[in-house]
């Protein structure tokens, strides 16, 4: 596009990112879709949920998320063809984000697939990022689900054992505690940031000696998190100082980038779902969809999601095509889809009237992983906190 | 009146020109022959139109090249590079927004070619009569009357004059314009949708009286204009007698995208004042208002990305709806945004500029003193449909909710309750 046509479309001297669903993505999307509407029904989770013992019940669908994986090779569309990738971009990887979102599917493709991929490709482990390519191994980053992409480096775990000459080679043990792990109840690898002189990045296995994962009872349900222990565990270390930084920055800003599309997909999903129940639910002889006071807040949800859907395909697009504004992109789109797919599923929740509180129907599960995502990798207020130093909008004082 | 056009010209374009550089290379061959600079300007406007480069969406022989809209702005850019004179588009918006689409849609071949040459160029001026003192969200329920001319050959022509009376209000440019778009009851007896017809009006003709209307603001936008007895020829109907509401309808759906598709660079629109104040008085700063500058901020550069989104849509020939969400989002953001910049001035946000009423040539939303575009701001989710009405549009068109409960769908107008 030439500087005359980025001015055409609206900005003077700069191209703007493709906001729009390729043919490849739309194809994507609708294999997911129909994969997700035989295999993750409402009735599928509220049945995985249902033993309350997280101990006894199995968080995750593993058998799933093999067919999205290997089947369907979305845990290799960050990866590169030459490193047995699919060689797609970002775009692709949240349109899988906002199919999983609408289905709230209990499968590990955004810690696996999107962020332990994106660290582990930043840090050039090419042996690992082959496995998970491929969807032989799935792999968490042992961080709180909290941590955003302004956090600092996290040091609550230390090398107990040998220091490697370099941060790249050699094995050492490492030891202590992180706390809220998204995806790793499933991980065969942990990918953990750890303190030395230099800190770094390692990649520790789930099942190792001295690895206790501890389930947490967690306000999402179908993405359950869990506390990790590491007693001396084996650790093989990946990269250190500031390049451990920068993987763990750009695993983190990936990851809040894809869950603001997954956001847009629940929010999208809780306004379907509404809008078909009120059209249904008739109350003083009419549905309750002919009341004003529910059409115009379902209007304004709609007007929510046009605006939602624009900032989370830039976001996507920023990252895609490595463009200078993805921090701030991100940030908007993870505070905005954050705070509307909150607000679609209390509102999907409030307008379902009693049978929206009970346990029988899905909305509970669209209420808490809306929630809980609001906080993963930083809340909106954190993000816009953000925009301070991003937009030049200094604080008082 | 305007001079004969070359028959056989332009020629048509062949596929390969509907590119930007088809339309580079047409624009670039017209300014070799004419000197953007020294030509004089309605010549230099004339024969751009003649050249299907005035819009080249438009059909051969009426300005344009028949090729797709999104190429539009290409010819523009070109155009702007050149140096070459404008339609000064801002001061006939209606006109190219409103006026031209419709005629171009429903007019007949005489009105199109009589029209939408000095429209472009804008030697004539249109306006809009449809709005009414009693009729604003209910559009439909208008009383403005066209009857036949019940002269002496009564009953005989079937062409007969329209003899036009009523009251229009909140028309810009009515007292520059020369022709208006003008919705009227022709058949009382019939329900209301069923009843109206669509004309042009000639703003010179005798029974059209403007009047200013003064808004909150101050200043005097705005006009009311009084129809007594006016008279116009069947010939300037636009449509069938009895389709107005189907015509007006087109041309309220072009206002919205007029409205809510402007595009702008980043800090382009109302929070690039607002930005700009905080980062030029530190001393107005406080952590509540810091939050609210960031969430304001944020939706507005996810807006103006919405509109951006909307554009790519629109030129890859995936038209959707969200081009209704554009104006609520616009209207609620403009009044939020001015209205913490009248807070962040402090004890200037007690002043105000400027009452006296005076006569803008420009719609100005982001001009002017924050208290100013904080009273403006008001009139954002009222014009052009009001906010409450496009969230019923939303709910019943795009989400498909039941419709509002309509008492008077099939009663005669003349019978309704006013």
């Amino acid at each position: 596009m030439s500087i005359a046509e980025a001015e055409a479309a609206g900005e003077p001297g700069r191209r703007t990112p493709d906001l729009l669903y390729s043919e490849a993505e739309r194809d994507l999307a609708g294999s997911l879709r129909s994969l997700l509407g035989s295999r993750c029904r409402p009735e599928d989770l509220l049945g995985r949920v249902g033993g309350i013992d997280p101990g006894e019940t199995e968080p995750y669908d593993t058998g799933l998320w093999k067919t999205i994986a290997a089947d369907l090779g979305c845990s290799g569309l960050l990866v590169p063809e030459e490193q047995d990738g699919a060689g797609a971009s970002f775009r692709e990887a949240a349109t899988v984000a906002e199919e999983l979102g609408r289905a709230v599917a209990p499968v590990p493709y955004l810690g696996s697939a999107v962020v332990a991929t994106t660290a582990l490709l930043a840090a050039g482990d090419d042996a690992t990022v082959r496995e998970l390519a491929r969807g032989d191994v799935t792999a968490a980053v042992a961080i709180g689900f909290e941590t955003g992409p302004a956090a600092a480096f996290p040091l609550t775990v230390r090398v107990s054992g040998p220091k490697s000459s370099d941060g790249r080679a050699g094995l050492t043990r490492l030891r202590g505690r992180v706390r809220g792990v998204a995806d790793a109840l499933s991980a065969d690898l942990l990918v953990v940031p750890a303190d030395a002189v230099p800190h770094g990045l390692y990649v520790v296995g789930a099942d190792a000696e001295g690895v206790r994962r501890t389930p947490v009872v967690s306000l999402d349900m179908t993405r359950q998190l869990c506390d990790i222990e590491f007693v001396d565990a084996p650790a093989r270390p990946v990269v250190p100082g500031a390049e451990a930084n920068q993987a763990l920055a750009a695993a983190a800003i990936a990851g809040a980038a894809a869950i603001a599309s997954e956001q847009l997909g629940m929010a999208e999903k809780c306004l379907e779902m509404t809008v078909a129940y009120v059209q249904e639910r008739r109350q003083f002889a009419r549905p309750v969809g002919s009341f004003q006071g529910l059409k115009h807040r379902l209007a304004d949800l709609w007007v929510g999601l046009t605006q939602a859907r624009a900032v989370a395909r830039y976001a996507a697009g920023c990252l895609a095509d490595g463009d200078n504004d993805a921090p701030l992109a991100v940030a908007l789109a993870k505070s905005y889809c954050g705070d509307l797919a909150v607000r679609a599923a209390e509102e999907c929740v409030q307008m379902h009237g009693g049978i929206g509180f009970t346990w029988e129907h899905p909305a509970h599960l669209y209420l808490k992983r809306a929630k809980a995502a609001s906080i993963a990798f930083g809340t909106s207020d954190a993000h816009r906190a953000s925009l301070a130093r991003l937009a030049d909008l200094p604080g008082a004082g | 009146m305007f001079p004969a056009r070359r028959k056989g010209w332009p020629p048509v374009l062949t596929g390969a020109e509907f590119t930007a550089a088809g339309i580079r290379d047409r624009v670039h061959q017209f300014l070799a022959v004419r000197d953007p600079v020294a030509t004089p300007r309605m010549d230099f406007l004339h024969a751009r139109f003649d050249a299907g480069l005035a819009w080249v969406h438009y059909p051969v022989g009426l300005g344009g090249l028949g090729a797709p809209r999104a190429l539009q702005p290409i010819a523009d850019a070109e155009f702007a590079a050149a140096g070459a004179p404008d339609n000064d588009p801002g001061g006939n918006a209606i006109g190219l927004g409103m006026a031209a689409p419709t005629i171009l849609a429903f007019g007949s071949d005489t009105q199109r070619e009589r029209w939408l040459r000095p429209l472009w160029t804008g030697e004539e001026i249109w306006c809009q009569l449809f709005s009414e003192p009693g009729a604003g969200s209910d559009l439909a329920s208008l009383a403005t009357r066209a009857v036949r001319d019940p002269g002496e050959d009564s009953g005989k022509d079937p062409d007969r004059d329209w003899i036009v009376s009523g009251q229009k209000v909140w028309t810009s440019l009515a007292h520059q314009a020369r022709w208006a778009i003008l919705v009227a009851r022709t058949d009382p007896d019939v329900p209301k949708h069923r009843g109206l017809s669509y004309f042009a009006c000639d703003m010179t003709a005798p029974g059209v009286e403007v009047r200013p209307l003064r808004q909150l603001t101050g200043e005097a936008e705005f006009n009311e204009v009084f129809l007594t007895d006016v008279r116009i020829p069947d010939a300037d109907r636009i449509g069938g007698v009895g389709d107005g509401w189907k015509v007006a309808q087109g041309t309220l759906m072009n206002e919205r995208v007029a409205i809510g598709g402007m595009s702008m660079p980043r800090e382009g629109g109302m929070i690039g004042g607002a930005a700009r104040a905080w980062r030029e008085h530190p001393e107005q700063r406080t952590t509540g208002l810091h939050d609210r500058l960031l969430r304001l901020w944020a939706e507005a550069e996810i807006a103006r990305l919405a509109g951006l989104r909307l554009r790519q849509q629109l030129a890859a020939g995936q038209p959707g709806p969200e081009g209704s969400a554009a104006k609520i989002v616009f209207a609620r953001l403009n009044q939020e945004i001015s209205g913490f910049e009248v807070e962040l001035a402090g004890a200037d946000g007690l002043r105000y500029d400027d009452w006296t009423m005076r006569r803008p040539a420009h719609a100005d939303f982001f001009g002017r003193g924050p208290g100013y575009r904080y009273l403006r701001a008001k009139g954002n989710s009222i014009e052009g449909g009001t906010s409450e009405i496009l969230r019923n549009i939303v709910a019943e068109r795009v989400l498909g909710l039941p419709p509002e409960q309509r008492v008077d769908k099939d009663v005669p107008w003349k019978d309704l309750p006013r």
